[in-house]
């Protein structure tokens, strides 16, 4: 297991180099003078020329990028061009707000997702089946923006039930936190809840249809244990790889879920970031989540081994 | 002990006990069949405690799905028993609900299958799978339950017994799961133990000491063990009553002396004569000309008529009913039988 982990983080660092350069390089392609940005209204030639020579924006690419990466592995991301706020501390500022409101709609897909998939599963063909297919499939099809914006007008604006924008720490206020993150859990939530819903269905009926199933009700176990015990832990072994890789799903899905709720996360440092040529930002962001995205690769292979004792080493 | 002798042993062994498990007439339909097909057709069966029934014959004849009839474990909905009764300890188990089915299942009477490599749950360790059943039926400790599935893996002669319970099935071999299949369908004493061709899927020298196995703990215990085959050698090794069945029906059954040294069927007799035997061979080996119809093409009258060398007329127009003949349980369902009536007649 130790051994199978190490593996995996040697094989995520090239990865990781590939990203970084991948994401200095992209800012690189994108048309815009930073320094321009970072000017504001000024235009003299002269402090164009001296900014220039500042962020070392006339060497060769490649200095650049190892100049930038050096600072980043000391855990520095460099200022904002426009602020000149310290990138890290921004990103250690907005990740838990998008985190907190991350695991709450994953609680939420995963709470609805994995029930509503076991129950089709064990009553295929029947009504129950395709109200819930349909339902994941309704699921599917609404764009989140709009579903945000029809949510606020009846919940907040019409019924005035919960709070239409605003973040709230779980930390500092949990009760004041769950009513902000309702609406924007469950909007960010529900696209993920239908596919969850549909791998864990799927994985069922192929589960259910094994020998050892059948198997278990030959002991006698009564239908619940043979459903949740002997099938469902089978079943989850490709639900749970499955349900990590949504996170990629989960973070462009934040993006527009901060704006729609105006959430300070990660998804509006990133979406300012842009607007605003702010590169420094937008490098910071999206190399924490691409390391994020690597980091629950990892996990989802960990969960895996752990789900599945096939893939345990012989003691 | 001659064949009469035994025949004569083996009647008064039967008069003199109720039997353990009695199908009579048992009719199985899958949904997916024109109406009026049957998989099994008025299959009728029983064996006495401790005795050993071997249901015989080709793949697709309904024998699994008999065995899976009587666990109560037919795949819903697509498969529905029609006719017929089981009577399984004087009780009738088609008209059980499914909680009391399921009360018998794994604790009165067991099962075990044929691929021992699937069979076993991959999630869970050997020890919790035979604790699992101990536990449900007999409501002790898991720690109760622990020593039992300890003492049944001793029992099935797994060796290292205490360290194998905590393994999962991927790290054991094809016999050890069948052996751990063993323990788990015996953990609770039942009366009857159901076998689905629990040899198939192993080496020939794993078959004999499996068969073996199963022979010594049911002399053991007492359980009575319905051994559903395809092998004639097994038959031939631990059969006391043997049923051959053919397309749905069961077309001869008897005491296993009778069965071999005086087969009556035509089938039964084909599919003797094409069982490979030791030593020097002579000539080809005989095999029965056709194939066995898919159930689509069930006739109402003789399903063997197609392939047999004695028919008549009225095999292609009437069902041949499962008649005595003769002294003890023989009985065969064929017109023409007994044999020496039609000697020398072949078409």
């Amino acid at each position: 297991m130790l051994e199978m982990i190490a593996r995996r983080l040697l094989i995520a660092l090239p990865t990781l180099i590939l990203v970084s350069i991948f994401v200095f390089g992209l800012q690189k392609l994108l048309p815009g003078d930073p320094v321009l940005v970072i000017a504001g209204e000024e235009r003299d030639p002269q402090v164009l020329a001296y900014l220039r020579e500042l962020y070392r924006f006339d060497d060769p690419i490649p200095l650049q990028y190892w100049a930038w990466i050096k600072q980043v592995v000391q855990g520095n991301f460099g200022a904002s061009l426009r602020t000149g706020a310290s990138v890290s501390a921004l990103i250690v500022q907005k990740l838990p707000v998008t985190l907190q409101l991350a695991a709450f709609a994953m609680i939420f897909a995963l709470g609805i997702g994995i029930p509503l998939g076991v129950f089709a599963a064990t009553r295929k063909g029947t009504w129950v089946d395709s109200a819930v297919s349909t339902m994941a499939l309704s699921g599917l099809s609404i764009p989140n923006f709009w579903l945000g914006i029809i949510l606020i007008l009846i919940v907040s604006v019409n019924f005035r039930l919960l709070p239409a924008s605003g973040f709230v720490s779980l930390w500092e206020d949990p009760w004041r936190a769950l009513q902000t993150m309702i609406m924007p859990a469950f909007v960010l939530g529900n696209a993920l809840a239908a596919t969850i819903m549909r791998h864990t269905r799927s994985s069922m009926l192929e589960v259910l249809s094994q020998d050892y199933v059948r198997t278990a009700r030959a002991k006698g176990l009564f239908e619940p244990a043979v459903v949740w015990k002997h099938a469902f832990r089978n079943a989850l072994i490709p639900v749970v790889s499955i349900a990590t890789l949504l996170f990629g799903e989960l973070m462009a899905g934040a993006v527009l879920t901060e704006q729609i709720f105006s959430i300070p996360g990660f998804g509006k440092l990133i979406v300012d970031g842009v607007f605003n040529r702010d590169y420094s930002v937008v490098q910071g962001v999206v190399l924490c989540v691409a390391v994020g995205f690597i980091a629950m690769n990892l996990l989802a292979d960990i969960l895996y081994v752990i789900v599945n004792p096939r893939l345990r080493g012989t003691r | 002990m001659g064949v009469v002798e035994r025949q004569v042993a083996d009647r008064r062994d039967v008069s003199a006990t109720v039997p353990v498990l009695d199908v009579s007439d048992l009719a199985i339909r899958f949904a997916a069949h024109p109406p009026g097909i049957h998989v099994a057709d008025g299959v009728s069966l029983s064996v006495g405690p401790g005795k050993t029934l071997c249901v015989v014959g080709e793949s697709g004849c309904g024998k699994s799905i008999v065995s899976l009839a009587v666990m109560g474990l037919l795949p819903k909905p697509a498969a529905t028993v029609t006719a017929g009764a089981v009577r399984f300890e004087g009780r009738d188990l088609l008209a059980l609900s499914e909680h009391a089915l399921a009360d018998l299942r794994g604790d009165r009477m067991a099962m075990i299958f044929q691929e021992p490599m699937t069979a076993l749950n991959p999630a869970f360790t050997i020890g919790d799978q035979i604790a699992e059943s101990v536990v449900r039926h007999r409501n002790c400790s898991q720690a109760q339950g622990r020593a039992r599935a300890r003492d049944m893996l001793e029992r099935v002669r797994i060796p290292a017994a205490a360290t194998r319970l905590d393994a999962y099935p991927h790290e054991m071999s094809g016999g050890m799961r069948q052996r751990a299949m063993i323990a788990m369908a015996l953990a609770n004493d039942p009366t009857l133990l159901i076998a689905d061709e629990p040899t198939t899927a192993l080496d020939v020298t794993i078959q004999a000491q499996i068969l073996a196995l199963i022979r010594q703990l049911q002399t053991e215990s007492g359980t009575a063990v319905v051994l559903v085959t395809h092998d004639l050698g097994v038959v031939a090794e631990v059969a006391d009553e043997v049923a051959v069945m053919y397309a749905g029906r069961v077309v001869e059954r008897g005491p296993v002396a009778d069965i071999f040294d005086d087969p009556q069927h035509p089938y039964t007799i084909g599919l003797l004569g094409s069982m490979p035997g030791l030593g020097k061979r002579l000539g080809r080996l005989a095999a029965i000309p056709g194939s066995v119809p898919p159930p689509e093409a069930f006739s109402s009258a003789c399903r063997f008529a197609s392939r047999c060398p004695f028919v008549t007329a009225r095999c292609t127009s009437e069902r041949p009913p499962l008649r005595a003949l003769g002294v003890g349980n023989h009985r065969v369902a064929c017109f023409e039988a007994p044999v020496e009536t039609i000697s020398g007649r072949v078409r």
